[in-house]
């Protein structure tokens, strides 16, 4: 039973681990650290936003706001430095207070409303998206010495692979994130509110400040998404990153976590990230391939995930009796 | 009459914004006709709507079953292209029409069978083929903006019937025809009943199954009509942007419409006057010469106040505020009770 709970992350590891290695047998290199450090680089937003993700789909919730979110932020950010003559870390501080709050706003209504999370955060995907626009239509370009700065700082690996500071941050989340949901007491009310609101309720789980923590947490994680997004393009875009929210959604449900809530990992989104990762550089690689076999290919594993997790749930609950 | 009560908060929301649209823009309401065909700010609402307000119609039946349906915009974007694909090689319009319907048929019953058989959540087994089905789509289309000049094609999207724009023909026509199959036989109550309690209506004897995958069929071939009307429009199928973001306006039209997404009782007139404000709302803010980048904005600030409306927390705080209000009535009631 304990190891029937690991079953869906050491299911999405070996397939992860299966994966390189066949792509490793067609083209050697995808496994130099050139390109592992690309991997972490290409896809720190997404593995930053997905962080958040995971704590609200255990939750049992759904943040459909986090591809605007990261828009916003990175727009926000642009304008600022464009118009302002504030230190980037000032304006960064900012954009992660807006959006820690916006997600906080959203976790009330859902809770104190008693709203279905789905429409809220719906509502807070226009809002977002708006308020991008608004800001502005055009793509803003970041020319900063703090940026560059940022930008030419890495950890170089043997093999001239690096680990820049945006892969790093993304590692450095994944971690807290990992010790945040298993190792405190807020991380244990997370799962107890996804195996049901009644349940966690009578175990005396503070429900409002619980939800809002959590919608609060995936804000400010899609906001540091949006810093990261803006320091790899070093531009601010009100129609970047769309569609983002499914990307994360899907490298959750890979990584493990069940979405009627209650049960995953952080770990396992990591791997789900990097799993994604991987499909984009194989495609790179061969050169043939289209890239919106991508999409069909997440579209696969996304079905194939789900149908095993259908299959554990099935073969936990029948040996009980 | 009980249906019209219902459906006031609706009308009255669809009046008002109707009426601030002829404020910002008097010439709203004149109609003319022009190539044999009615043109107009009020007819523009009803052909533009038509995508949205065919969405709705399958999203209501979805909703009403307690499922969700992400895809749709997908959906339209696979069978746009598949119609489009059709006429460019060669294909006839009514060929295409056909394959365009049954593309949109397979699609729902792929969802159908994931949420019945499957027992997935709607949200997440409509998730594959929305990530997916652009995918396909852009594999149909080979990566480029298929355009067409099949005059028969075209009419779907730009002709006109008795001086009437055929997406608005298409789009009443398909309401009238689900709201009749369903209301006038029992299928309708049947769709409530499953949205209400599944397991309850299962062992009451009601195939949920069957009506499951049924009702995704029906919101693939909305979507399929959908899809068509708007790759007829552009004269091209768009794999990247046909449909974009549709699935939550069609969303929003149901929830607007006074559907509620917990399941249970549905209105489909209800969701296409929902569509209807929806695309006032979109031309009013571009006749008003309103910058279109508060058009998302003001859909975020009519969501929020339609959702605190319906919300049932607040609805629980009125009933409070209303008992509290008027104390004397109800307590004497109890305790005559009790003496007789």
């Amino acid at each position: 039973m304990m190891q029937s709970r690991y079953l869906p992350l050491i299911a999405t590891a070996l397939i992860f681990v299966i994966a390189y290695a066949l792509c490793y047998l067609q083209y050697p290199n995808i496994l130099s650290t050139r390109v592992v450090g690309n991997l972490f680089t290409d896809n720190a937003f997404l593995g930053i936003a997905a962080v958040g993700m995971t704590f609200v789909i255990i939750s049992g919730g759904i943040d459909l706001s986090i591809g605007s979110v990261i828009a916003f932020t990175g727009v926000f950010i642009a304008a600022m430095l464009a118009n302002t003559s504030l230190h980037p870390l000032l304006v960064f501080g900012l954009a992660l207070t807006i959006s820690a709050s916006f997600g906080a706003m959203m976790g009330g209504i859902i809770h104190y409303l008693q709203m279905p999370p789905f429409v809220v955060t719906l509502a807070g995907m226009f809002l977002a998206r708006g308020m991008a626009l608004v800001i502005s239509t055009e793509s803003i370009p970041v020319k900063h010495e703090f940026y560059t700065f940022i930008q030419e700082s890495f950890y170089r690996l043997p093999g001239g692979g690096r680990i820049t500071t945006i892969g790093a941050l993304m590692l450095i989340v994944f971690i807290v994130g990992i010790l945040l949901a298993h190792r405190t007491k807020f991380g244990a009310n997370v799962f107890a509110l996804g195996g049901g609101i009644q349940t966690s309720k009578l175990m005396g789980v503070p429900l409002a400040s619980t939800t809002i923590g959590i919608y609060a947490i995936s804000g400010f994680l899609a906001g540091l998404a949006g810093i990261t997004f803006s320091l790899y393009t070093s531009a601010g875009y009100s129609l970047a990153a769309v569609g983002v929210e499914l990307d994360a959604i899907a490298a959750v449900v890979i990584g493990g976590a069940l979405l009627t809530g209650g049960s995953g990992f952080i770990a396992g989104t990591l791997i789900g990230v990097l799993i994604m990762g991987l499909i984009q550089t194989y495609i790179i690689f061969d050169g043939t391939l289209s890239s919106w076999w991508t999409k069909i290919v997440i579209g696969i594993l996304l079905f194939v995930f789900i149908i095993m997790q259908k299959g554990f749930l099935l073969a936990a609950s029948a040996p009980k009796k | 009459m009980n249906s019209l009560k219902r459906l006031a908060p609706q009308l009255i929301t669809l009046a008002v914004i109707i009426l601030l649209n002829y404020l910002v823009f008097p010439d709203f309401f004149n109609i003319k006709i022009a190539n044999g065909k009615f043109y107009g700010s009020l007819i523009d609402v009803l052909n533009r709507g038509a995508p949205v307000a065919l969405l709705a119609i399958g999203m209501t039946l979805v909703i009403a079953t307690k499922g969700i349906d992400l895809s749709v915009g997908a959906m339209m974007a696979i069978c746009g292209a598949v119609a489009a694909s059709t006429v460019d090689s060669g294909g006839s319009v009514y060929l295409a029409l056909s394959l365009a319907l049954l593309a949109g048929v397979i699609c729902g019953a792929w969802n159908g069978v994931l949420v019945a058989f499957l027992n997935i959540q709607p949200i997440i087994s409509t998730l594959i083929l929305m990530v997916a089905g652009r995918g396909i789509a852009q594999l149909i289309t080979k990566g480029a903006i298929l355009t067409f000049t099949d005059p028969g094609l075209i009419f779907i999207g730009s002709g006109s019937v008795f001086s009437i724009p055929t997406p608005i023909l298409i789009w009443i026509f398909a309401g009238i025809s689900v709201t009749f199959i369903v209301r006038k036989t029992a299928l309708g109550m049947l769709i409530e009943a499953i949205g209400i309690n599944q397991r309850a209506s299962s062992f009451s004897g009601i195939n949920a199954r069957v009506l499951l995958i049924m009702v995704y069929v029906v919101s693939g071939l909305c979507a399929a009509m959908a899809g068509t009307i708007a790759a007829a429009d552009i004269r091209g199928a768009d794999a990247n942007n046909s449909g974009l973001w549709l699935e939550l306006d069609a969303i929003l039209a149901v929830v607007i419409g006074g559907t509620s997404l917990l399941g249970g009782r549905f209105t489909l007139i209800g969701s296409l006057i929902g569509a209807m404000i929806i695309q006032s709302i979109n031309t009013g803010i571009l006749l008003s010469g309103f910058p279109p980048e508060f058009n998302l904005i003001i859909k975020a600030a009519i969501i929020v106040i339609v959702l605190i409306i319906q919300s049932p927390a607040l609805k629980a705080h009125y009933q409070t505020y209303r008992d509290t209000k008027k104390p004397p009535e109800p307590a004497p009631a109890p305790s005559s009770r009790t003496t007789s």
